[in-house]
């Protein structure tokens, strides 16, 4: 009795084992035909989704925070620390025009929550630009290896890498169930509000892009950053800002950075 | 041959993990997710939530601008109205974190349903995933409404119907009954966004889109609703608290507040785009300090406390 069934399980290991070999073997010719003759396709070319064109925000929630500048000591929505309390209580609008930082507002922390227009763009195939009217911002999102020049300088938008991740972690998933996940350093320290909360120049910044489609046509962009500053924030504010794509650019409309307005 | 079948498959199985094939089943949501209220920290304010006549924002009609100003908050202490539970879309509007569960059939392990457990103010919902279809339009409108989901490229899409008569916003702003809500369930390591769209043919102008986000959480957050008790809250029985039309009293309150012009503050679709800002920038007045009452809806130090 026990020979047919150890004859069986062999058979069947052997089966399996002969299947995974030929599977194997085909994944590994189909990576060698990708390698030998074609280039990887490009980060562009690689998008779960397509991202480009003009967006609007859409300033359904804090509004009185977002639309106009709120007033001085009003932290309602930001995990402020002691010590960043301090700093906003000490925060003076003229001092910042006189010293023209009138963009401290329009860092990359807090930009995608202001009430802007994006113009979204690919500057090559490695390279996603967005583009802000309010403020007249730039982001530059790079993806693969890039790395900054150096000397690593800090500015309001960072250094901006990209990936398309899964959700599943790794490369696991569906290509087409990836979003956009951005990490940004060398920050220069900026407000998170316009009425001087600040994050400081140690803040880290990561951001998941995700863009829904609507069945009647219309796109949904929805930007959740995550901000850390162990100084400034007591944790880490997590905020979601959404934008509906625009079918052309007449709403485009940049503004210069303004402390006051 | 069963079990030579059984290793193929295992082997083809382990190739299509290996590949990073789809799973039908999506990704994880069970756990406890803490909310993170700065997205919308107005909206979700503990208590009594946002000011009273506050529709900044939302696409409402003149039936929904009318509607919203005869209510008044002291309505939630009405007897027939302490234990009440608020409609589905309170998932993009309350304060409250979520618990979310999968139930799931015996034999194959398939989920058949994403559970969101109840809160103190809200029933449980059952999100469908087993390809039920919706009631008929005649069928009962219940306070959990009724939901399906799907995934679509690993994000949760469900779609609520059925639901009674609630709210949008914390301070009376209605959705009617035949409001239909499609949230979407976005998954970034341990971040969980839900982007609300909540569709209103009766209230509103165009979709209302809300999101939120919370944090998965180590410590377990409690779904149970506690038992409710109606207690004298100042509202005697059978009083509907309302004000006439043209009478509201806090009509002019966020003017005065905030310097945000009357314009703003009854909402609109126009309200929520960037363009708006030109039409108030004239009569807009910031105030020189924050002067929120009670001072605690300033927020500070101790409001946010970090999650465990």
């Amino acid at each position: 009795m026990d020979c047919p069934v150890r004859r069986s399980h062999g058979r069947a290991f052997s089966i399996g084992a002969a299947g995974l070999v030929i599977a194997l073997a085909m994944q590994g010719e189909g990576r060698g035909q990708d390698r030998g003759n074609q280039p990887p396709p490009s980060v562009r070319a690689a998008a779960p989704f397509d991202p480009t064109g003009y967006w609007s925000s859409l300033i359904t929630q804090n509004w009185r925070l977002r639309m106009v500048p709120p007033a001085k000591g009003d932290y309602i929505g930001i995990p402020i620390s002691a010590a960043g309390k301090k700093a906003a209580d000490a925060w003076d609008q003229a001092k910042d025009e006189a010293a023209g930082n009138q963009c401290k507002a329009y860092g990359a922390p807090g930009l995608m929550n202001l009430p802007t227009h994006l113009h979204i763009t690919w500057q090559d195939d490695n390279t996603l630009r967005v583009d802000t009217d309010y403020g007249t911002q730039t982001r530059v999102l790079h993806f693969g290896n890039w790395t900054p020049p150096q000397p690593r300088k800090r500015s309001w938008q960072g250094n901006s890498v990209a990936v398309w991740a899964s959700r599943r972690g790794g490369r696991g998933g569906a290509p087409s169930a990836r979003y956009l996940r951005i990490a940004t350093t060398e920050l220069l320290s900026g407000y998170l509000r316009k009425n001087g909360v600040p994050y400081g120049d140690s803040a880290s910044l990561l951001e998941y892009v995700d863009l829904f489609q609507e069945p009647n046509g219309a796109a949904i962009i929805v930007w959740t950053a995550v901000v850390d500053d162990p100084v400034n924030l007591e944790a880490p504010y997590i905020i979601s800002s959404q934008f509906k794509k625009q079918p052309d650019a007449s709403g485009w409309d940049p503004t210069p950075c303004s402390a006051g307005w | 041959m069963t079990s030579s079948a059984i290793v193929v498959v295992a082997a083809t199985s382990a190739l299509m993990l290996a590949q990073g094939l789809s799973n039908p089943d999506g990704i994880e949501l069970s756990g406890s997710w803490a909310a993170r209220n700065f997205t919308d920290a107005i909206g979700n304010m503990p208590g009594g939530g946002p000011r009273p006549v506050d529709y900044m924002g939302i696409p409402l009609n003149d039936t929904g601008r009318a509607w919203s100003l005869i209510y008044s908050q002291s309505q939630v202490s009405m007897p027939e109205r302490i234990c009440d539970y608020y409609a589905p879309t309170y998932i993009a509007i309350g304060p409250m974190g979520l618990r979310i569960w999968p139930e799931s059939e015996m034999l194959t392990g398939s989920t058949t349903a994403w559970i969101i457990g109840g809160w103190a103010d809200f029933v449980p919902i059952t999100i469908w995933m087993d390809g039920r279809p919706h009631p008929s339009k005649y069928a009962a409108h219940e306070k959990s409404g009724f939901t399906t989901g799907v995934w679509e490229d690993d994000v949760l899409v469900t779609y609520t119907t059925h639901m009674e008569a609630g709210a949008i916003r914390r301070n009376g702003v209605p959705s009617s009954d035949q409001a239909t809500m499609t949230a979407r369930f976005s998954r970034h390591d341990d971040v969980l966004t839900i982007t609300a769209r909540i569709d209103d043919p009766i209230y509103l102008t165009e979709p209302y889109y809300l999101t939120r986000s919370f944090r998965l959480a180590r410590a377990p957050l409690n779904p149970a609703t506690h038992p409710c008790t109606v207690t004298n809250e100042g509202v005697e029985a059978e009083r509907v608290p309302h004000y006439y039309p043209g009478q509201n009293p806090f009509l002019d309150e966020l003017t005065k507040l905030y310097g945000i012009p009357q314009e703003a503050v009854l909402g609109g679709a126009e309200t929520a785009l960037p363009e708006f800002r030109k039409k108030i920038k004239d009569q807009y007045v910031r105030p020189s300090r924050c002067v929120s009452v009670p001072a605690s809806t300033c927020g500070g130090p101790g409001t946010y406390p970090p999650i465990d």
